[in-house]
């Protein structure tokens, strides 16, 4: 029996998981004693713990809102998914247009134009190197300085209006009409995916290629706009009433110079990315596309990028997490994301500091591991198959 | 992401700091203090005439006096400070973290504030009041004509929530642009960002003054909400509540009494003054203080009527009335319970 025991203790298997276990509890502990002793600690210097808060009235109000409903009377709670939205849609459009602009400046970099190519330099080595912050100060100063005051608005049709406050758009009165239009919008999409699709089997069978430009125009975009006017749907437009513009909706010059900011930065790295990943692309594959008859421009589309992107996807998924990180930087210009409202003015009000930033920390941990796992399974996809 | 990281840091820290079954809130900051030999003092990172630095980092100010007040008191030398400069939203983790002493950085005394963060408000140094700042050119002459106006406002202020309950009480509707730090909320005032600014009287007069053109904007006679605003520290030690406490009431104690930073050490028979000098009476013993606690106070510091006239007073260019920010026998409400 204690010979069994014995060599149990000199087995190596038996060691190896012996001391992960070890660690594990060892580290558990100490998370645990760290936990309790915060705890005693609040509590023995008065400070109010746990998440009532968030069911409190917050007070105070918000200026960037896009659809959920909030008022002063609100919830410290809603002002948190306030704040989460407001995050989420500046780094979605940083994100959006990042990736274009990085997309044809990452090409543009390796065009065979002297003027292009040193164009596209210049400009990947101006962004990248100037600091974020400095940028988005940069940018919100100009837009305030060069942009209009209220009085003098840019008018477009007397129904967008763009001064040194934001955009100003007319927007619909949601009822019948509205939904109406909307079906008519989803139905004309769907449509149109379906006729895409059926033309690129076609083309895939029969080499015979179709032109579905016609069926764009038509489905997307002819059609919601004469459902608009058969159903006869209602818009409600902003106009001038006193200080500001009153009615319609409006996207505040705040989040334009953030989403600006974010996307010309980190467009910079999608475009080295994108540079690389087409470097690496033999050249043997360009010249072969060139062999079989492709024009240059399909040659880079089907041939070239599909590969380059293999290459640039993972560096890319980086350069996403960094602009929804960087998008916290909003606090210096005021747009009210999840930083400004929640860490900044909620923890303020109630002073409960360890709460407000673990929710906070969470919801960007979220928000990180899902751009993540939406992109690895994309990796997955673009990767070389059948190996 | 910088705010996010300090504050995040601070958290974390704090976490750490437990990791050996101890309270980290050692609750002798007197003995702390003198151990250190400075006082760590929270202030503003820059509002005139309250806390502000030189350009060569000579902090002054109504609330820097407070500090220096407690740093002659505890230490004998008005000038052993430790300025640590914080922003709205840090004041309050700053001080319950324990890395400032005694808060002095114009905050709005609440209940909220007082009773659930753990902190003591210890009295106060200044009455003000929410106010507006607006262009000129708008010709607005009452809160009331701002029906449907943009603000600029500093976050993480009781300001904040003043706005949204006045306009909501009187039927009117705002937006509000909520800036970091007041440098950026006068600056979005500038640009035209917003048609009004909204702070603190006593901080409009400071910002409207080193506005490009100060004769753009005039400051509104509307004063919306009552800020009494004074220093503060954590919950848990009295000794040291009192000594802020009575450092503050030391100051308006010696205006009442007539005496000044330079006759603070004549010979007088009045038994208050003695008092006060530390000559006569028992009143440093509890504190666990220097008999001449006081009287250093009003030698390096001055009362508070000195204070007031040296730091906002009309011969400054903030050009503040003393209003009710003057003594009980004078008509104001400043009040000091009995040195006896």
């Amino acid at each position: 029996m204690f010979i069994k025991l014995k060599s149990l203790l000199y087995n190596n298997e038996v060691r190896a998981i012996a001391f992960q276990v070890l660690t594990v509890v060892f580290i558990a502990y100490f998370v645990y004693q760290a936990f309790d002793n915060m705890m005693l600690n609040i509590e023995q210097s008065g400070i109010r713990s746990g998440f009532g808060f968030l069911n409190d009235e917050a007070g105070f109000a918000v200026n960037d809102n896009f659809f959920l409903t909030y008022s002063p009377t609100s919830t410290n709670l809603q002002a948190f998914y306030v704040g989460i939205v407001n995050t989420l849609i500046v780094a979605i459009t940083g994100i959006f247009f990042a990736s274009v602009i990085g997309l044809v400046i990452g090409i543009a970099r390796l065009s065979s134009n002297y003027l292009i190519r040193k164009m596209a330099t210049v400009y990947i080595e101006t962004f990248r190197n100037i600091p974020i912050l400095l940028q988005i100060l940069f940018w919100y100063s100009t837009a305030l300085s060069v942009l209009p005051p209220t009085r003098n608005s840019m008018n477009f049709l007397d129904s967008v209006f763009l001064n040194s406050r934001g955009l100003f758009l007319p927007k619909f009165i949601v009822g019948t009409e509205f939904y109406l239009v909307l079906a008519s919008f989803i139905i004309g999409i769907a449509t149109y995916v379906f006729i895409k699709k059926r033309s690129t089997k076609k083309h895939d069978d029969t080499g015979i290629a179709t032109n579905t430009i016609p069926h764009f125009l038509g489905l997307v975009v002819l059609l919601p706009i004469v459902a608009y006017f058969v159903f006869g749907a209602q818009l409600e437009y902003p106009a001038l009433k006193g200080f500001n513009f009153q009615g319609g909706t409006d996207l505040s010059i705040e989040f334009f110079s953030l989403a600006f900011a974010l996307s010309i930065y980190t467009a910079t790295y999608i475009a080295e990315a994108i540079r690389s990943g087409i470097d690496s692309v033999d050249k043997g594959q360009k010249e072969a596309a060139a062999a079989l008859g492709l024009k240059q421009g399909q040659a880079m589309r089907l041939v070239v990028l599909p590969q380059a992107l293999r290459v640039a996807i993972p560096p890319i998924i980086n350069q996403y997490l960094n602009l929804t990180k960087n998008s916290s930087l909003a606090t210096a210009i005021g747009y009210s994301e999840l930083v400004t409202i929640f860490s900044g003015t909620v923890l303020n009000v109630v002073g409960q500091a360890i709460e407000v930033i673990a929710l906070t920390m969470l919801v960007y941990l979220t928000i990180s591991l899902f751009i993540s796992l939406v992109l690895n399974i994309f990796n997955k996809k673009m990767e070389i198959k059948g190996k | 992401m910088n705010k996010l990281l300090k504050l995040s840091a601070v958290s974390l820290l704090t976490i750490g700091s437990f990791s050996v079954q101890a309270s980290i809130f050692h609750s002798d900051t007197l003995e702390d203090v003198q151990a250190k030999g400075s006082l760590s003092c929270g202030v503003s990172t820059g509002t005139p005439g309250f806390s502000n630095p030189d350009s060569n980092g000579n902090w002054s100010g109504m609330d820097v006096d407070v500090c220096r007040a407690i740093a002659a008191a505890t230490l004998g030398d008005a000038r052993k400070v430790k300025y640590v400069p914080l922003s709205a939203k840090e004041r309050f983790i700053a001080l319950q973290s324990g890395e400032i002493d005694v808060l002095s950085r114009n905050t709005t005394w609440t209940a909220t504030r007082d009773n659930s963060l753990g902190l003591n408000f210890a009295g106060v140094n200044y009455y003000d009041g929410q106010g507006f700042m607006v262009k000129k050119s708008l010709g607005v002459n009452s809160v009331n004509d701002l029906d449907g106006a943009s603000f600029c406002i500093q976050a993480g202020t009781t300001t904040e929530l003043n706005l949204a309950d006045y306009f909501r009480s009187n039927k009117m509707s705002f937006k509000a642009v909520t800036y970091d730090t007041s440098a950026q909320t006068k600056g979005g005032f500038e640009a035209d960002r917003c048609d009004a600014l909204t702070s603190d009287v006593s901080q409009l007069a400071g910002l409207r003054s080193t506005l490009k053109d100060p004769s753009s904007a005039v400051v509104l006679g509307d004063v919306i909400s009552k800020e009494p605003l004074g220093p503060v520290v954590r919950q848990g030690d009295d000794n040291w509540f009192n000594i802020v406490k009575w450092s503050l009431n030391a100051m308006i104690e010696a205006e009442e009494l007539g005496i000044t930073s330079a006759t603070i050490n004549d010979a007088s028979t009045s038994p208050g003054v003695q008092r006060l000098q530390g000559k006569t009476g028992k009143l440093n013993e509890h504190l666990g203080l220097n008999k001449d606690w006081a009287r250093n106070i009003i030698a390096q510091v001055g009362n508070y009527g000195e204070s007031f006239e040296r730091n906002i007073g009309m011969s400054t260019p903030i050009a503040l009335p003393r209003g009710v920010n003057q003594l009980w026998i004078k008509g104001g409400i400043l009040y000091s319970p009995a040195f006896r």
